[in-house]
């Protein structure tokens, strides 16, 4: 006997609420996939894995790392932007948080988050919070992050966010990160605005060798490259320099 | 009757006061190239007010006093008014590639100004209305009037800082309309003429601060620093220069060091933020004699050329807070010539925090030189060792790309030559600029160098050169002479240890580059190594962004945009790429479309829904392309003439003021005389024209064209070899022959306008506040086109473009118009 249409689809219901809320309980933080923004966050990590680094891959793979794109289908990024912001809190696009500070642009968090190569017993220095969306997506991926901010009250609203979420694995600590976190050093990445125009001496010595160092150089609302610098098992330093983007600056000779 | 002429010329000085103030204070609380563009669009407010009167004409002539006095009041009012409302919008100009909300801001700030300048407009297209007779003086208080406010305004900002100019500005409107209704006196008048005086003290001094207070956007760096805890303005001054802010931030350090090797361990020494309009910060070091501090100043690519020279003399061009003179004595430099252009930071350095600053400026060795970087060179007959140009725009500005539309004659071809004259035996000129991903400045530096040297008639000049690149500056050397071996190792070895990379030295191997600082291709040694060879034109031609080195009549070293990249870069706006455009070269663009769109639906329209007017089409249609021609031409001619005279005069501030004042000025003067110069020859027979029983009787506008046209191809011709010889002069005798170069230009200049317009009055009189209108808008369009034509084809071009402007206007007008055909005498 054939099962009623409907009947049939109601199961399949059932069967997918229950893989939603196993999903929910699975992930450190409640509010994550039983919201109304679960469409506009899938489209989102698409549109991330579709565009990845591009054909030229500038820093030798095309495609950003599928564990970075399940961790950003899964934290909401409409709970890190202005309440009148959050119906573009899914655009590719930054967003401004107040504070003359922006949320980067999701595909640039995923970028940075790629060349980090994290791995799950990784400790990690941000300096720079901001909205904390970035230390909750690196969060998903290490042990612990360690984060600070300049602003006090920009480090206190992203310090009560992260806790209400769940990222009990992260630190918010307000004031000056040129000396990074000294009691929680070494790290295994790093994360750094470097707003003075250079990288402070501290926070190098404060990377792990065999570590990595990411810096976006670039305004609030425009990202012009990033610097990638890594430090090999003697201590020395390497940087690259890499585009967002895929851009050969010379028209093929005709 | 006569007109009001006084109120014309107070309300004029106020209108173009107001003009340089929103640019400031726009630039001050956004940005600057934001600022060109609402206030460009506002302008064709002027459009607008012809389309207005030629509508409610007679109910306007009816009551002129009171039209005008109204509408001159309301200039005032709503200047106050919607500068008050604009900053407190929610606008961020750095959003508009992303939020398209931010249009709507755009507009209505676009709006907001419009209100005043059409008000302005009004009054002086309503007096030409109402005084046919009058044309030419009306015209000639209207110029005389700009030329006053356009050096009082300079001097006004050196009193005040620049919200309560803006009010005291505003306040003459109402000044204004309180003479407007004075010039008949009557006891009718009296009362309504002093409460505008009120009004007008009232605007100039008695709005609560709050209102007018400068609101710096939350992006600009200076809000973001006072937000750090513990931090404090200690010290503000304000020139029309720009308002220099100086912040201490006791708790959390400034500790600015730019483009520092990763292999620096040292941390700079506690520092003052120095905010120029609200950006940087460059700092002020604590200094307290001892040189240790500033080692880490020799982890930058800056430090270069010291490893090449000992004890040099050097010449530091934008010297700031002192970082680069520091960097030069930590070197051992014999003696160190600083250049600064604004005479407030050096007084911050060298008077208000002399003792934090160590009396860096008051050393024996360290002298001091309040004076624009390129034209103290070209006055000065010192050799150097080392000539410094260090970074001086902001970061965040270089990198939004929106400085292309701002003219800088610091990295000319010919700008580079003068440099280069000034070297000792061996010297070298070394010029840092950020790094830019794929490459720009440095490559288009280098090109630049090439073609300078080139010119000066070296042999293997890519024998002089070498460029280097830190993660985030490169800085180019100069050598006067070509480079030897012991240059060579010194150069790789100051190189390897700081982990920087060779973009160029002479006789470099492919293996050499992109070692450090790793790309995923070598493009900056690549597109060096091609500049440097042969196939430069072709490596130009090809390259993406534009690397045309800039010259004196193209001087637009920032401007590296190229349409046929558009398309892809566009695209690639939405994987991060967005920065990669040059958005000033598509603001300007986009500000010229939204400018050709305003004024069809100001000037176009109206007229065309209102075809009944009593002239025949073919009248109309001449009175149009004459006005269209002759505000075209007359403003491509000032600004190539601002362009020109600046580099002469060589202070950005000073020489706009007394350029742009000598053109108004004598403009005005030949307005005033053009009618009667007109009478003359319209009286004479025709067997007494200048050449007798050759040519045809000629009419004062072609006397006026054929003045201009021979002026202006003369000193396109003799000037700029004339100026060089006359460069060392001092500022007031330059300021004199200026003015004596401008007078005659701009006399004959002031004449078509007039000459035609009560040629339109007596004949057409329908058309003439058309005419103001038409070429209002025209004024718009050509100072942004004419930025636009320089940046392709150059200055010398536009002033082409313009003589034969002039010509056809001549021609367009050369027979009489139609309607007013007179039966033969």
């Amino acid at each position: 006997m054939r099962s009623h249409p409907v009947r049939r689809a109601g199961i399949e219901t059932r069967w997918l609420a229950l893989a939603v809320a196993a999903l929910v309980l699975a992930t450190p933080h409640g509010t994550a996939a039983s919201d109304e923004f679960a469409a506009p966050r899938a489209a989102m990590v698409r549109l991330i894995e579709q565009l990845g680094w591009g054909s030229k891959k500038p820093v030798g793979h095309e495609n950003i790392d599928p564990r970075v794109l399940a961790v950003m289908g899964k934290v909401p990024r409409h709970e890190f932007v202005p309440e009148d912001l959050r119906d573009a809190a899914y655009a590719n696009r930054p967003l401004p948080i107040g504070y003359g500070q922006t949320i980067s642009q999701p595909l640039i968090v995923a970028m940075m988050t790629d060349l980090l190569q994290l791995e799950p017993d990784h400790v990690v220095l941000e300096v720079g919070t901001g909205s904390g969306y970035h230390a909750a997506v690196v969060a998903g991926l290490a042990r612990r992050v360690y984060t600070i901010e300049i602003v006090p009250a920009l480090a206190e609203m992203s310090a009560r966010r992260l806790r209400r979420m769940g990222y009990d694995n992260v630190e918010v600590r307000a004031g000056d990160g040129y000396y990074g976190w000294q009691s929680a050093a070494p790290f295994d990445r790093i994360l750094v605005t470097a707003a003075a125009g250079h990288v402070p001496p501290p926070l190098i010595e404060q990377l792990r060798p065999g570590g990595r160092m990411v810096i976006p150089v670039g305004g609030a609302f425009l990202l012009q490259h990033l610097v990638l610098v890594e430090k090999d098992a003697a201590g020395s330093i390497r940087t690259r320099q890499l585009l967002p983007v895929s851009f050969v600056p010379l028209t093929r000779a005709k | 009757m006569s007109p009001p002429l006084p109120a014309i010329a107070v309300l004029s000085s106020g209108v173009l006061a107001s003009e340089v103030l929103l640019t400031r204070v726009f630039a001050i609380i956004q940005v600057h190239h934001f600022a060109y563009m609402v206030i460009s669009i506002a302008l064709l407010g002027y459009g607008a007010s012809g389309t207005f009167i030629a509508l409610f004409r007679e109910r306007l002539e009816a009551r002129f006093p009171e039209a005008y006095a109204a509408n001159a009041t309301l200039f005032g009012l709503s200047m106050v008014a919607g500068f008050a409302i604009a900053e407190r919008l929610p606008f961020n100009a750095a959003a508009l590639v992303w939020d398209p909300w931010q249009l709507l801001y755009l507009s209505v700030l676009y709006a907001l100004f419009t209100v005043p300048f059409f008000c302005a407009a009004n009054c002086v297209g309503l007096a030409f209305v109402c005084f046919p007779d009058h044309t030419g003086r009306v015209y000639r208080y209207d110029l005389v009037g700009a030329g006053a406010g356009a050096l009082g305004v300079v001097a006004l900002l050196f009193m005040l800082f620049p919200s309560p100019a803006l009010c005291a500005v505003a306040a003459l409107g109402p000044l204004a309309a309180a003479s407007a209704m004075l010039y008949r006196s009557g006891p009718r008048r009296l009362r309504p003429a002093a409460g505008l005086a009120v009004l007008a003290l009232a605007l100039a001094g008695g709005l609560p601060a709050s209102l007018t207070e400068l609101r710096l956007s939350e992006f600009k760096s200076l809000s973001q620093a006072l937000l750090v805890p513990g931090t404090e303005i200690v010290a503000e001054t304000s020139s029309p220069l720009g308002l220099v802010t100086v912040v201490r931030s006791p708790t959390i350090p400034f500790r600015y060091a730019l483009g520092l090797s990763l292999a620096n361990t040292q941390e700079p020494p506690e520092q003052l933020g120095v905010f120029v309009d609200g950006e940087g910060p460059s700092a002020i070091n604590r200094f307290d004699g001892g040189l240790e501090p500033f080692g880490y100043l020799d982890g930058t690519t800056m430090a270069l050329p010291y490893h090449l020279v000992g004890r040099p003399k050097v010449l530091v061009l934008g010297a700031g807070g002192g970082a680069d003179v520091l960097l030069a004595l930590y070197h051992g430099a014999s003696r160190v010539d600083a250049v600064e252009l604004d005479p407030n930071l050096i007084r911050l350095v060298a008077d208000r925090f002399a003792a934090f600053a160590g009396g860096l400026y008051g050393r024996r060795d360290v002298r001091v030189h309040a004076a624009e970087a390129r034209g103290f060179v070209a006055g000065t007959a010192a050799r150097y060792d080392i000539i410094q140009i260090p970074l001086l725009d902001a970061f965040a500005t270089a990198a939004a790309g929106t400085l292309s539309l701002s003219e800088s004659t610091l990295y000319t071809v010919e700008a580079l030559e003068i440099y280069l004259s000034h070297l000792a035996p061996d010297g070298m000129l070394a010029i840092t600029r950020w790094l830019k991903l794929p490459p720009r400045d440095s490559l288009k530096l280098f090109a630049t160098a090439l073609a300078a040297l080139e010119r000066m008639g070296v042999d293997a000049p890519e024998r002089r050169l070498a460029l280097l690149r830190s993660w985030n500056t490169t800085t180019l050397l100069v050598k006067n002479g070509a480079f030897t071996e012991p240059d060579l190792a010194s150069i790789r070895a100051f190189a390897r240890s700081r982990s920087f990379d060779l973009v160029y030295v002479p006789g470099m191997s492919p293996r050499e580059a992109n070692r450090y600082n790793i790309l995923s291709e070598p493009y900056f040694f690549e597109g060096a190594a091609a500049l440097a060879g042969p196939e430069r034109a072709s490596f130009i031609e090809r390259y993406k962004f534009d690397l045309r080195p800039a010259t004196d009549d193209r001087p637009y070293f920032f401007d590296f945009f190229r349409w046929r990249a558009l398309d892809e870069l566009l695209e690639l706006r939405a994987q991060g790429g967005a920065a990669l455009l040059d958005w000033g070269y598509l603001l300007l663009f986009a500000t010229l479309l939204q400018a050709c769109v305003l004024s069809v639906a100001l000037i176009l329209l109206p007229l065309w829904i209102w075809r009944g007017a009593p002239a025949p089409g073919r009248d109309r249609r001449r009175v149009f392309a004459y006005f269209l021609a002759v505000g075209f031409a007359f403003f491509f001619v000032e600004v190539a003439s601002i362009q020109r005279f600046m580099l002469f005069l060589s202070h950005p501030v000073y020489a706009v003021a007394v350029v742009l004042s000598a053109f108004l000025v004598f403009a005005g003067l030949g307005s005033g005389i053009a009618p009667r110069l007109a009478r003359r020859l319209e009286r004479r027979p025709a067997h007494d024209s200048p050449w007798p029983g050759r040519l045809p009787p000629v009419s004062a506008l072609e006397v006026a064209v054929a003045a201009i046209a021979a002026l202006a191809i003369v000193y396109l011709l003799a000037l700029p070899p004339l100026f060089r010889w006359l460069m060392p002069l001092g500022d007031a005798s330059k300021i004199a022959i200026a003015i004596v170069f401008i007078a005659p230009l701009a006399f004959w200049m002031g004449m078509p306008f007039p000459l035609a317009l009560e040629r339109v009055s007596k004949r057409l009189p329908a058309l003439v506040p058309w005419a103001w209108g038409v070429n209002g808008c025209a004024s718009v369009l050509s100072a942004v086109l004419a930025t636009l034509l320089a940046m392709n084809i150059g200055f010398s071009a536009v002033v082409l473009l313009a003589v034969a402007l002039y010509v056809l206007a001549a021609a367009i007008l050369h027979a009489p118009f139609e309607s007013a055909a007179r039966p033969p005498s």
